[in-house]
């Protein structure tokens, strides 16, 4: 199992001036990251749409890279969306999914056959050229800068340790510094898009 | 049973898309929009993204909006009413100001719909507070450019519900 902020923190070293997509380990990425003006952290608009927003956000800006770290619950409630994003082939896009084998967030329930789903095959048979799977940091790190230097889409499952939130919604610690509309608002600015 | 005669130009749909800038298509195919695909796939100012549910295309019309591209959603009213949560959730909650072009399946003009999904149809994107406009043929056309100024306007989605007559089904 992966810790997540250690993950972060190898592949910060290697994101340049790509565009993060930090999804459930947006706590961790916060912490790390040295560019949030190009951090999307967009806590859970809709669940099951993560990776078609990372699509539209890869095809829309071609000449950057767009990293996700998708969830494995996320992928199972929008799996017809790797056909699609395999269909377009944006070779911008790196498809990470962090996967704990829980809903961390609503007291830990397993998801469906947590510990028998392969979904970097899964991403496979959906059409994506190259996928890989991890469960230990060493490996991780000894092939990140090989994955961010292949042509997208790249499909790279996860097994993270689970970190479970079990309290009140009502009474959890806020993490987040910025609301989603400032982080749209400044993300926008620094790329340069005024819609 | 004579067929009708197809009343809203497939032309005149993709031209307007091109006068408003439209730059991607996110779309799931149905039977009242059918006429326009060959249109769209020549067009070569649009590009085709398919979906395989229809939520799938509002949270892709989000990504594509937020890095500054311009969709349009193409999908029918069956998968609309499938699609709450996103359409909540992706465009209304991002304030994406994209229109959604809907075929109005079960939609006959005449009182008495055809198919459930018609009769909920509307109701439905009341109680979302989606403006709407219905679109049946060329002499509607420029409800589909109001469409497009109010989502700007309203930096929300606005839907356009394509009435049943390209093919005469009803």
């Amino acid at each position: 199992m992966i810790d997540t902020l250690e993950m972060f923190k190898i592949f910060n070293r290697y994101r340049g001036n790509s565009i993060v997509l930090s999804g459930r380990g947006g706590r961790h990425w916060q912490s790390v990251s040295e560019q949030p003006d190009l951090d999307i952290a967009l806590g859970d608009p809709a669940m099951g749409g993560h990776s078609s927003f990372a699509l539209g956000l890869a095809l829309s800006r071609p000449n950057e890279k767009v990293i996700q770290f998708d969830s494995e619950g996320d992928v199972l409630m929008g799996l017809g969306a790797l056909p699609t994003i395999a269909d377009k082939m944006p070779n911008n896009f790196y498809h990470f999914m962090l996967d704990n084998e829980v809903y961390g967030t609503t007291g830990g329930q397993p998801v469906p056959n947590a510990q028998n789903i392969s979904y970097d095959v899964i991403a496979k048979g959906a059409g994506y050229p190259n996928t890989y799977a991890f469960d230990n940091i060493e490996d991780f790190a000894s092939s990140i800068e090989e994955i961010l230097s292949l042509e997208g889409p790249v499909f790279i499952a996860l097994k993270i340790i689970p970190e479970v939130t079990n309290v009140p919604i009502g009474q959890r610690v806020k993490w987040q510094n910025r609301t989603r509309d400032q982080i749209i608002s400044d993300f926008k600015n620094r790329i340069g898009v005024n819609n | 049973m004579s067929t009708q005669k197809a009343e809203l130009s497939p032309e005149l749909i993709i031209n307007e898309f091109k006068n408003q800038g439209v730059t991607h298509i996110v779309w799931l195919p149905d039977s009242e929009t059918n006429f326009l695909y060959l249109l769209m796939e020549q067009e070569p100012s649009l590009t085709l993204i398919p979906v395989s549910r229809e939520g799938h295309a509002f949270s892709t019309a989000a990504g594509l909006s937020t890095g500054g591209a311009k969709p349009v959603i193409l999908i029918q009213n069956t998968g609309l009413l499938e699609s709450g949560d996103s359409l909540r959730g992706w465009c209304m909650g991002m304030n994406i100001p994209v229109v959604l072009m809907v075929g109005y399946r079960g939609y006959t003009r005449h009182g008495r719909n055809a198919d459930t999904a018609a009769t909920y149809t509307e109701p439905f994107l009341n109680a979302f507070n989606v403006k709407y406009y219905l679109v049946e043929n060329n002499d509607d056309a420029e409800r589909i450019s109001w469409a497009f100024e109010d989502a700007e306007k309203l930096q929300n989605p606005v839907a356009v519900l394509i009435g049943d007559e390209f093919h005469g089904f009803n």
